[in-house]
């Protein structure tokens, strides 16, 4: 499940673990600063940390926990926010099921995956049983 | 992990205005004692004010349902009243559309409104 995710340029990067409730709030304010420094439009900023949250908040209650990983990325003459969710997990066994509106394996509405593909600009979901879940969403400033 | 969202009681009306980013934990936490003091005072309206709020996500918009449907079949009329521009095209795109819960633009439009519902009559619970 790719949508042109292609290598960019990164500077900036941070890495932090996802591995209690408190890591979701501070993996939303470290997207929040990354966004800024990118100049990220406010809704912008909104929309990449709102899916950075829901992702986060996947990664810790489907994924047993794990890391996030936040970076300037630029491509050409634009800038953007690149955010990666890894986690060692159970994986997921059908991506396109995962990403259909509603689908929830768990407590939530199912709005997760889909709602973080939707709210960033490029998004990448790779992830099998057994070999965990990495997620990938940009958001470029405009 | 201890703190909890305080909820103000003015007149009939629950105020609960959160002031920062919550962890799940404090927004589990704050259905329950938003339940409890509905009962407690039988207040007939709740506003919940999320000015101060910079991203609403899935669970907090479960959450603003969730508040709001407990509300209403306590006998209290919810209303979030608040919410930034930002947030709103976000949610929206989200997915979640908050079908069930009345917003207002501000806290004394939120009053407003409750107190025009109460003057109506009873609501439909």
């Amino acid at each position: 499940m790719t949508s042109g995710v292609e290598p960019v340029e990164e500077s900036t990067a941070e890495e932090s673990p996802i591995v209690g409730n408190g890591d979701v709030v501070r993996a939303r304010q470290t997207v929040r600063t990354l966004a800024q420094q990118a100049r990220l439009s406010l809704v912008d900023q909104t929309k990449l940390v709102t899916a950075a949250s829901e992702l986060a908040r996947n990664t810790l209650t489907y994924g047993g926990g794990g890391t996030m990983r936040v970076s300037i990325v630029t491509r050409g003459s634009r800038t953007g926010v690149k955010v990666t969710f890894r986690d060692d997990g159970p994986g997921i066994p059908d991506l396109d099921l995962a990403l259909t509106d509603g689908w929830s394996s768990g407590r939530g509405m199912g709005l997760g995956l889909s709602g973080a593909r939707r709210l960033a600009d490029e998004f990448e979901l790779v992830s099998a049983p057994g070999k965990g879940t990495q997620v990938v969403v940009v958001k470029w400033a405009r | 992990m201890t703190d909890r969202v305080p909820i103000l009681k003015i007149g009939d009306v629950l105020l609960v205005s959160i002031q920062i980013d919550l962890e799940d934990q404090m927004v589990m936490d704050l259905q329950e004692d938003l339940s409890q003091r509905i009962v407690d005072t039988g207040a007939h309206g709740v506003v919940i004010d999320i000015s101060a709020l910079e991203i609403v996500d899935s669970f907090v918009g479960r959450m603003l349902a969730t508040i709001a449907a407990i509300s209403r079949v306590l006998g209290a009329e919810t209303v979030v009243v608040g919410m930034r521009p930002a947030v709103a095209m976000t949610l929206v795109e989200l997915g979640l559309s908050l079908g069930g819960v009345r917003t207002a633009l501000n806290l004394e439009q939120g009053i407003g409104e409750l107190r025009r519902s109460r003057d109506e009559g009873p609501v439909r619970r």
